[in-house]
């Protein structure tokens, strides 16, 4: 049982175990679904625990090289998608405002306004859009980068040379997508509550930037700036972690890229929906 | 140790060599090999005979499914991070060279330098500057891997395999796909890296080649083995006794003659 497991467990083992002809009765399909979700959060926790092992053991080691590295990082998942993200505000902005008021005119409730955008905008819009956006912006091209050089031999090409692969090819991703993400939101917060101002403005709805404002303001509490930059990371590192994982932690074939790929991606939605019911749980909690 | 006290760079001890995409497949069965400092070691086998695997089990990229694998006196399944120092004294050269597809050819062979030296910006482009001067890459220095011949990007592989100076340097089939002018080049440029080049500090590096075409590295005085069906065969110097008696040899040497006549 024991060697079986350990066999099971083992990457190249977990490819064959996917491709094995399809059970005949429903409860082996189901059974081995289970078990391969299972195998997946086990890599995944893996996969993450080593990651952050090597980001604090190798912290001071080949700095002009990872730092660059996660400049490019940084600029990739959060400066050069700001244009997009200046867009998806105002978008946001004149979408929710317009739907709110609308609706809360009809029941004379405009005072609730800035409560409304807080808990739409700030605690759940803002951060989910962002990470499916880096998701599919970064996220992809993250598991197609690396399971093309996995399945060139880069990564052996590194090895053969001392270098830590998951220090060079996954820390500056990591770093960069957690601190990318968490940028990110809190531009396209800012973003959409500004052209929510303004669409109150122009649409002559009878609220003043200040009362406006000063709602946003009393609808703030000290936990929402804290659980917002905690989950916005959150979805940054773990968008990055399962991403870099299929790219990189099992043995590919070029042929098998955009199925990891469409994979990392489904993976990644489900996680961060996780991840946003556990803050949701928190709020309410707290 | 071997008799005259001399401490082996490799040695194997009944290693089974198993396949680098699939550890569960063996293709070499007890492997009984030593490589001696300053000798120059041509493992001669057809394609898909387990060459890439032997040198990848070398180079300690693979855990060792049975036997020992000792590399500077190290096992090799202690070769990690750990070890690091000991992985930066080999030099491995992959056979389809294997470089970074982002990095442009310079930078290929300037980031070993740059992660494991302490060196200045300036410093290591001198360093490199040298290096690709001395392998004729300096043309190709600031281009994306993709765009330069493959027989460029060999020797690229090459340059960055002996950025940190090894003493021991691996290479996977280096003359495959090359032609007259550029298998010349190289089997020139490894005897004069065997016999100690200057630019390494005179230093005599140990070398193990592998190839399906023996006829670049005839007449040697290199020492040859043999991969056939799984089996790892020690034959000795160029035209001794073993080495005529091969199969493996005949057919590879027939080969070449008829490649050499087309």
């Amino acid at each position: 049982m024991h060697g079986f497991l350990a066999k099971a467990f083992d990457p190249a083992s977990l490819q064959k175990f996917r491709r094995a002809p399809l059970p005949r009765s429903y409860t082996d399909y189901l059974g081995r679904q289970i078990f391969l979700l299972l195998l997946t959060v086990q890599g995944l926790a893996a996969f993450a625990l080593i990651t952050l092992g090597v980001i604090l053991k190798k912290s001071s080691v080949a700095r002009g090289v990872i730092q660059p590295r996660i400049r490019q990082e940084l600029n990739r998942a959060g400066v050069s998608l700001m244009p997009m993200f200046i867009f998806l505000a105002l978008a946001l902005g004149f979408l929710v405002i317009g739907q709110t008021v609308a609706a809360l005119a009809r029941v004379g409730a405009t005072d609730y306004l800035g409560s409304t955008m807080v808990i739409v905008v700030v605690r759940e819009l803002g951060p989910l859009i962002t990470a499916f956006l880096v998701l599919a912006r970064v996220g992809a091209a993250n598991v197609i980068e690396l399971g093309t050089a996995r399945a060139l031999g880069e990564v052996e090409a590194l090895e053969a040379l001392g270098i830590d692969p998951v220090h060079y090819l996954i820390v500056p991703r990591v770093i960069g997508m957690t601190l990318g993400v968490f940028a990110l939101t809190i531009y396209l917060i800012l973003g959409a509550l500004a052209s929510g101002c303004l669409f109150a403005f122009l649409a002559n709805v009878p609220l003043t930037p200040g009362d406006y404002l000063r709602q946003i303001a009393d609808a703030l509490d000290w936990l929402d700036f804290v659980l917002l930059a905690l989950k916005a990371m959150a979805f940054g590192f773990f968008i990055a972690i399962v991403t870099c994982y299929h790219g990189l932690a099992q043995p590919l074939r070029i042929e098998d890229v955009s199925r990891v790929a469409v994979r990392a991606v489904s993976q990644g939605i489900i996680v961060c929906v996780l991840i946003d019911a556990v803050f949701i749980v928190l709020y309410l909690v707290a | 140790m071997n008799e005259e006290g001399v401490h082996p760079v490799i040695e194997m001890r009944g290693v089974q060599v198993a396949a680098l995409g699939d550890p569960l497949l063996i293709v070499l069965a007890n492997v009984n090999w030593s490589v001696l400092p300053g000798e120059f070691w041509v493992v001669a086998g057809p394609q898909h005979s387990g060459k890439s695997d032997l040198l990848m089990q070398a180079a300690g990229l693979m855990a060792t499914v049975n036997g020992t694998c000792r590399v500077f006196g190290r096992d090799t399944r202690e070769f990690d991070e750990t070890q690091i120092t000991e992985r930066q004294r080999l030099g491995l050269v992959f056979a389809d060279g294997k470089l970074f597809n982002r990095l442009t050819i310079a930078e290929n062979v300037a980031l070993p330098l740059r992660y494991h030296k302490e060196f200045s910006d300036e410093e290591t482009a001198r360093i490199v500057e040298e290096l690709l001067e001395l392998l004729e890459l300096t043309p190709y220095a600031s281009l994306m891997p993709g765009n330069v011949a493959s027989v460029w990007r060999q020797r690229a592989a090459l340059a960055r395999a002996l950025a940190l100076k090894p003493e021991l340097l691996l290479l996977d089939n280096p003359n495959g796909g090359l032609i007259m002018r550029h298998r010349q080049w190289l089997v020139n440029f490894l005897d004069q890296l065997w016999h100690g080049h200057e630019f390494f500090g005179g230093r005599p590096m140990t070398i193990v080649a592998t190839t399906d075409d023996l006829h670049p590295w005839q007449n040697s005085p290199r020492k040859f083995a043999a991969l056939h069906e799984g089996h790892f065969t020690v034959l000795g110097a160029w035209g001794s006794n073993e080495f005529a008696s091969n199969h493996i040899v005949k057919e590879l040497l027939a080969e070449a003659a008829e490649m050499e006549k087309r």
